[in-house]
């Protein structure tokens, strides 16, 4: 149901062709579906329309580029202008001078506190911290427990006290036993409420008291809606906020509510949760953020997941093989292995601007990789070196060997076969041009 | 306290959210131009109500006042309330079926009270004189079982389960036929949280409910979707992907209480396929109501004084 903000702004710009200058009327509509897609992203309403009138104004008189399409200009206008107001540097979790810094994390119900708390654990850990987990959630059936549990997971040394039904006795109790054990940093995991509650808004103030935290962080879903803001600033009220920490950001909302408390607060998001593992919590970076409240897919990240996961000789060296003909299955067994670390399939398809909405409905299947990576792997030396002895019986041989059909097997041999035909042609193409560098091979080859 | 009560009580923000706004809007004159009527929508969509359902409504009302030529606030109103009504549909209940199994499964995404909602949940029924039964197949979060078997131990509730990891697909297997060789009347099974976009999860979720179908072809199987009224635009997307792996029998909408965004419900009932069953309205037990469209409407959109 989310069309992408840019092919509707470009349906939009291609009416307008042949004109110089972007219209009174044409700026209005182009409004009408940023203001549509802020929306549906949960973006709080008075941010949208401040923002809105903003872009307008910004637009009015722009001449369009012949370069850029007229749509990605005004979405890449659109997109800088989030950037800013998502907050244009990383904020870091703060360290107290005294050597002992407590992190108290807030959040309604189901936020995530607890997950995150652990999560904030292992990362801190990780730098070289010595972090100690506390829980003063004496609600939630089993929620200390479950701290008990993760801290345990993560090597991290925790403190509960299920019976206590005082969080501000568990508060202090938490602090002294941090100390004896000589931690440097406490993580305090709080209940979790609805901000109505007069009562457990006090608790809070009570133990805040205590503890004197460093980092005063909430805890907020992505998939919070209009009430971002509500919620925000009832915390920043009552007790004032350092930060905030997104979670669930693996999720497919658009996160539009990180925008409003942003702009509302004016407080900065310093990590985000990404998955249900432990380690599954990243820095915030705003220019991402601005990319998914907009649909556009995640390049950076993908680029980066690229990198990370690419090796840079064995691509080079399938370049290299590409360029002079000499692309055989070996090759295209190591594309195959380059591409399955980058992850799933779906998740890398989901980075690519434009691609995301059309993947959600499709099933794509990331054992295909796997089940061409057997075919290859039961083949001969000689085969995968020389695909073209590959003979009726040795397909059925290769098929027997893989646990596949041959007419899978006859599907890969197309594949090859029409990759090895293009990477021809294109070599063809680049002799002369100079040597071209690439992550090679993102061709027909693939299975998707 | 009647039911009227308890919608009006869990509804008191969102009520006094809309209230404040209609008595911006129409603050002064009682007549709706196009100004104000683009002030309404925007009401709704604050309201968490969804572009889609909001752009509906007032397509209604610009059409009704067209037809009529009444631009009151009170002809407005009862537009607006009779959309909503349409939209949420007739009232549905979550009914049990005497003399056979019940087997309700609680589905959704992480952190919207599917526990909770589960312990609620066997507390009703065994106040109602039912046997009931408790399932953990959420086997990933830490201590959710313990969690499940602490609402066991409240409510006097045998809880089936089995290790942290284990497949839960395996503790619906046992638990499915210990409640029909207890003959206990309801057996509720509480999952995993999953985000709808994991395929895998939404798989795992599947093959649970294809389990449980296939072990207890006589009972009555009524896989429960939960959404956090918090939620915002995200809560449709998550009711078309969870019926779209198990055959939803209906949704429930948590923390209705806790957000002046009630709306929500609204958005989630103009494009899901599956009726809007429970409602919780606050933490108590007794705040886990039958989902009343015209209550709701009701409580959500007060009267105004002309």
């Amino acid at each position: 149901m989310f069309e992408s903000l840019s092919t509707k702004l470009q349906g939009i710009v291609a009416k307008m062709k042949g004109k110089a200058r972007v219209t009174d009327q044409d700026i209005k509509d182009m409004m009408r579906e940023i203001r549509m897609a802020l929306l549906e992203a949960d973006v709080n309403y008075a941010v949208v329309k401040q923002f809105v009138a903003d872009m307008s104004e910004k637009l009015k008189g722009q001449e369009i580029h012949q370069s850029l399409t007229p749509g990605q200009q005004i979405v890449k206008l659109v997109h800088s202008s989030l950037v800013d107001l998502l907050g244009s540097q990383q904020a870091k979790i703060s360290v107290s001078p005294s050597g002992f810094t407590v992190i108290i994390l807030y959040g309604l119900q189901g936020a995530g506190k607890t997950t995150t708390a652990a999560k904030l654990g292992r990362l801190l850990k990780a730098d070289g911290k010595k972090p100690m987990l506390a829980s003063v959630d004496v609600h939630r059936p089993a929620a200390a427990k479950q701290l008990e549990v993760l801290a345990e997971k993560i090597g991290v040394r925790s403190f509960i006290m299920p019976e206590e039904k005082s969080a501000v006795t568990i508060a202090k109790k938490a602090i002294e036993q941090a100390k004896y054990y000589l931690c440097d940093t406490l993580i305090v995991d709080t209940a979790g409420r609805m901000t109505v509650d007069e009562d457990m808004m006090q608790e809070l103030i009570d133990i805040e008291k205590i503890v004197k935290p460093t980092e005063k962080l909430l805890v907020v879903d992505a998939m919070i809606g209009q009430e971002a803001v509500t919620v925000a600033t009832a915390f920043e009220d009552a007790i004032g906020l350092d930060g905030f920490i997104m979670t669930k950001l693996d999720g497919d909302a658009r996160g539009g509510a990180a925008l409003s408390i942003r702009q509302i607060t004016g407080k900065p998001i310093k990590l985000i949760c990404v998955g249900e593992k432990v380690e599954d919590i990243e820095e915030y970076y705003p220019d991402r953020m601005a990319n998914r409240i907009l649909g556009m897919g995640d390049v950076m990240s993908l680029i980066e997941k690229a990198q990370q996961s690419f090796d840079e000789d064995s691509a080079q060296k399938t370049m290299e093989r590409m360029l002079s003909n000499t692309f055989n299955m070996e090759d295209m067994l190591s594309q195959f292995e380059q591409i399955k670390k980058m992850g799933s399939i779906k998740d890398v398809i989901g980075m690519i601007p434009g691609a995301s909405a059309k993947v959600k409905d499709q099933d794509i299947d990331d054992r295909i990789i796997d089940v061409n990576m057997a075919i290859i792997r039961s083949m001969t030396t000689k085969e995968r070196r020389f695909p073209n002895v590959l003979n009726a019986s040795r397909r059925k041989r290769i098929a027997a060997g893989s646990g596949t059909t041959v007419q899978q097997v006859n599907q890969l041999v197309k594949q090859y076969e029409q990759s090895s035909e293009m990477m021809k042609r294109f070599s063809k193409m680049s002799k002369g041009k100079g040597k071209s560098r690439g992550l090679g091979g993102f061709g027909k080859g693939f299975p998707f | 306290m009647g039911l009227f009560d308890v919608f009006k009580k869990g509804l008191s923000k969102t009520r006094g959210f809309v209230s404040e706004g209609l008595t911006r809007i129409s603050a002064g004159m009682g007549r709706y131009d196009e100004d104000m009527l683009e002030e309404l929508e925007a009401l709704l969509v604050q309201a968490d109500v969804g572009v889609g359902a909001s752009l509906h409504i007032i397509d209604s009302v610009r059409a009704n006042i067209k037809t009529t030529g009444d631009d009151s606030q009170k002809a407005v109103m009862h537009t607006v309330k009779k959309e909503i009504i349409d939209i949420l549909g007739p009232k549905q209940t979550l009914s049990l079926e005497d003399n056979s199994l019940n087997i309700i499964l609680m589905v959704g995404v992480n952190g919207t009270g599917k526990t909770t909602t589960a312990g609620k949940l066997c507390l009703k029924y065994k106040s109602m004189g039912k046997k009931v039964m408790l399932a953990a197949a959420d086997t990933f979060r830490a201590a959710a079982i313990e969690q499940l078997e602490e609402w066991g131990k409240r409510t006097n509730t045998p809880v089936i389960s089995q290790t942290v990891g284990s497949d839960p697909a395996a503790v619906c297997f046992d638990a499915v036929h210990s409640a029909i060789s207890k003959r206990a009347d309801v057996l509720i099974i509480d999952t995993a949280g999953r985000l709808h976009n994991k395929q895998n999860l939404m798989d795992e979720l599947a093959k649970i409910s294809r389990v449980i179908e296939r072990e207890a072809p006589s009972a009555c199987i009524m896989p429960l979707l939960i959404i956090d009224a918090t939620t915002g635009q995200n809560a449709v997307i998550q009711a078309e992907v969870f019926s779209k792996a198990v055959r939803l029998n209906g949704i429930g909408i948590t923390k209705l209480d806790g957000s002046a965004k009630g709306g929500v419900a609204i958005a989630v009932a103009y494009t899901a396929k599956a009726p809007i069953l429970l409602a919780g309205l606050g933490e108590g037990v007794e705040d886990l109501v039958d989902f009343d469209s015209e209550i709701f409407t009701e409580s959500l959109i007060p009267e105004l004084s002309e």
